[in-house]
C-alpha cells in the first residue's frame, strides 16, 4: 500500500497520480495525462527523462516523459500498448492512480543546443521522448537556430501527434518532414525511411546539434548518416533503451557495456555509444 | 537566366562533372512538367529518358493483381528518377507517378547511352554516380524491409 506521507525524494517509492485524461494516438497508442504529485516542482523533469509507472498488482514500466515541461501541473506520456502491463496501464479510468517514480536519467542536452540548429530525428513511438525537446525549442524560440523535425513511422496509420506536427510545420524556422514506410492509398507524402528525409534539409553541420530517438538500427544509421553530413560525435544525441528495473543504477538490469541506461544514460551522446552500437551481445 | 546547362551542372547528382561533359549531357536534355496525378512512366515501356526532379514529389509504384498500385518510395526537389534507360532490356519496372505537380530536366536515354559508348569517361563518370544512387536506395529498401517499427 503507498502511504500518502512517501516523501517525492525517495526514488524507489511511487508517488500515487490520478489519471487525468487518456487520449488514443493510434489503434495501438495512447497518451496518459496523470495529475503531478504535489511538490514535484522541486524535482520536475528535463526532456528526455523517464519514469517508472506502476500499476498497481500487474508491474512497473520505463516510460518517457512526453509532455510539456512548462506544464508544470501535469505528467504526460506516450505509451504504446503491446503487452498486459502496458494494456492495463493505457486502460486507466479518469481518476484512477498511478503509481511514478522518477524522473530518473539524463536528458537531451537542450541548453548546450542554444544558438544552433536543432535537428530532431525521430522514428515510431521515439517521437515521445522528443516531444519535450520540441516543446522547449518552442517556448524559446530565441534561443536556438533553425528547428528541423524528420519524423519516420510504419504508416501513415501509426503517426502519432498528427495535428501537432501540422502546428510545428506552422511555427517560424521549423521544418517538420514526415516519412512513412508504407504509404496507404489516399498518402500523399513521402514513403521511405526516416534517413532518407536528410536530402530535403539544408544542413548547416558546424552549428548544429541532432536529437534522435527511435528503433536502435534506425538510429545506428541516422547517426552515421549525420556524421557524414558532418556533423562531428559530440553533437549527435541517441536515446537508448533497454530493460530498467530500479532505475537508479543498482539493479543491472539495464547494463550496456559499462552503462547503466537508467543512470549514464537513457541519452548519450554518439561518441560514447559507438563502439557499444551494432555489437551483437549488448 | 538560367540554361539548362547551368541547372545541369548545378545539380547535386552532377557535382564535380567537367564543364566539357556537362555541355555533352545538355545536348540530351530538356525542360519538363508533369501534372499533379499524371504517371510519367509506366511498368513495361521503353525506359528512354531519366529525369533530375526539380521540384515536386514523385511516388514509384509497383501494380499488384486485383489491388490499387502499391507506392514504394517517393523521390523529390534534387533527386535523380529512373536508371533502367541504362540497362538492357530498357524497359521501366515500375510505374512513376507524379503526386504534386513536378518540374523536371529529362535526360534522353538513348542519346546519352550513344555518348557514353562513344566516349567512356562520360560513361564511366555516369555509372559512378547511377551506382552511388542505386546503393543508397538499396539500403534505404533493406531498411525499410527491417519494419523496424514493428512489435516484436
Amino acid at each position: 500500500m503507498i502511504m500518502a506521507t512517501t516523501t517525492i525524494d525517495d526514488p524507489m517509492l511511487p508517488q500515487p497520480c490520478p489519471v487525468r485524461q487518456v487520449v488514443r494516438e493510434t489503434s495501438d497508442t495512447f497518451t496518459l495525462k496523470l495529475e503531478a504529485p504535489s511538490g514535484a516542482g522541486g524535482n520536475w523533469f528535463q526532456p528526455g527523462q523517464f519514469s517508472m509507472l506502476w500499476v498497481f498488482g500487474v508491474g512497473e514500466l520505463p516510460i518517457s516523459i512526453s509532455g510539456d515541461p512548462a506544464e508544470r501541473d501535469r505528467l504526460v506520456y506516450t505509451v504504446r500498448s503491446v503487452g498486459q502491463a502496458t494494456q492495463t496501464l493505457v486502460s486507466r479510468e479518469v481518476g484512477e492512480a498511478v503509481g511514478v517514480r522518477g524522473p530518473f536519467g539524463t536528458g537531451w542536452p537542450v541548453e548546450q543546443a542554444q544558438g544552433r540548429d536543432v535537428l530532431v530525428i525521430a522514428g515510431g513511438i521515439g517521437l515521445a521522448p522528443l516531444r519535450p525537446v520540441i516543446y522547449e525549442v518552442l517556448h524559446h524560440r530565441e534561443k536556438y537556430g533553425r528547428l528541423v523535425i524528420l519524423y519516420g513511422a510504419r504508416s501513415p496509420r501509426d503517426l502519432l501527434y498528427r495535428k501537432e506536427l501540422a502546428a510545428w510545420a506552422r511555427q517560424r524556422e521549423t521544418q517538420v518532414l514526415v516519412t512513412v514506410d508504407y504509404g496507404g492509398l489516399s498518402w500523399r507524402g513521402n514513403v521511405g525511411v526516416v534517413t532518407t528525409l536528410f536530402k530535403y534539409v539544408r544542413l548547416q553541420p558546424a552549428r548544429s546539434m541532432a536529437f534522435a530517438c527511435g528503433p536502435e538500427v534506425m538510429m545506428r544509421f541516422v547517426a552515421r548518416d549525420l556524421e557524414t553530413q558532418g556533423l562531428t560525435r559530440e553533437n549527435i544525441y541517441l536515446s537508448m533503451e533497454r530493460n530498467m528495473k530500479c532505475a537508479v543504477g543498482f539493479c543491472g538490469h539495464c547494463q550496456y557495456g559499462p552503462h547503466f541506461i537508467c543512470k549514464d544514460g537513457p541519452i548519450f551522446s554518439f561518441d560514447r555509444l559507438r563502439p557499444l552500437l551494432g555489437k551483437y551481445d549488448l | 537566366m538560367e540554361t539548362l546547362e547551368r541547372i545541369i551542372a548545378e545539380h547535386p547528382f552532377f557535382a564535380g562533372l567537367e564543364s566539357y561533359y556537362t555541355n555533352l549531357l545538355t545536348g540530351c536534355a530538356s525542360n519538363v512538367l508533369f501534372d499533379a496525378g499524371t504517371y510519367i512512366f509506366k511498368e513495361g515501356e521503353e525506359a528512354n529518358e531519366f529525369y533530375l526532379i526539380r521540384s515536386g514529389r514523385v511516388a514509384l509504384e509497383i501494380f499488384a493483381p486485383q489491388r490499387k498500385p502499391i507506392m514504394l518510395a517517393t523521390l523529390g526537389e534534387g533527386e535523380i528518377l529512373g536508371w533502367s534507360w541504362l540497362l538492357p532490356p530498357y524497359l521501366w519496372k515500375f510505374h512513376a507517378h507524379a503526386v504534386e505537380p513536378v518540374r523536371a530536366i529529362a535526360l534522353d536515354g538513348k542519346c546519352l547511352r550513344t555518348k557514353c559508348e562513344q566516349n567512356h569517361d562520360l560513361g564511366y563518370e555516369i555509372l559512378k554516380r547511377f551506382a552511388q544512387i542505386m546503393e543508397q536506395r538499396l539500403e534505404a529498401t533493406r531498411l525499410q524491409l527491417l519494419d523496424v517499427y514493428a512489435v516484436r
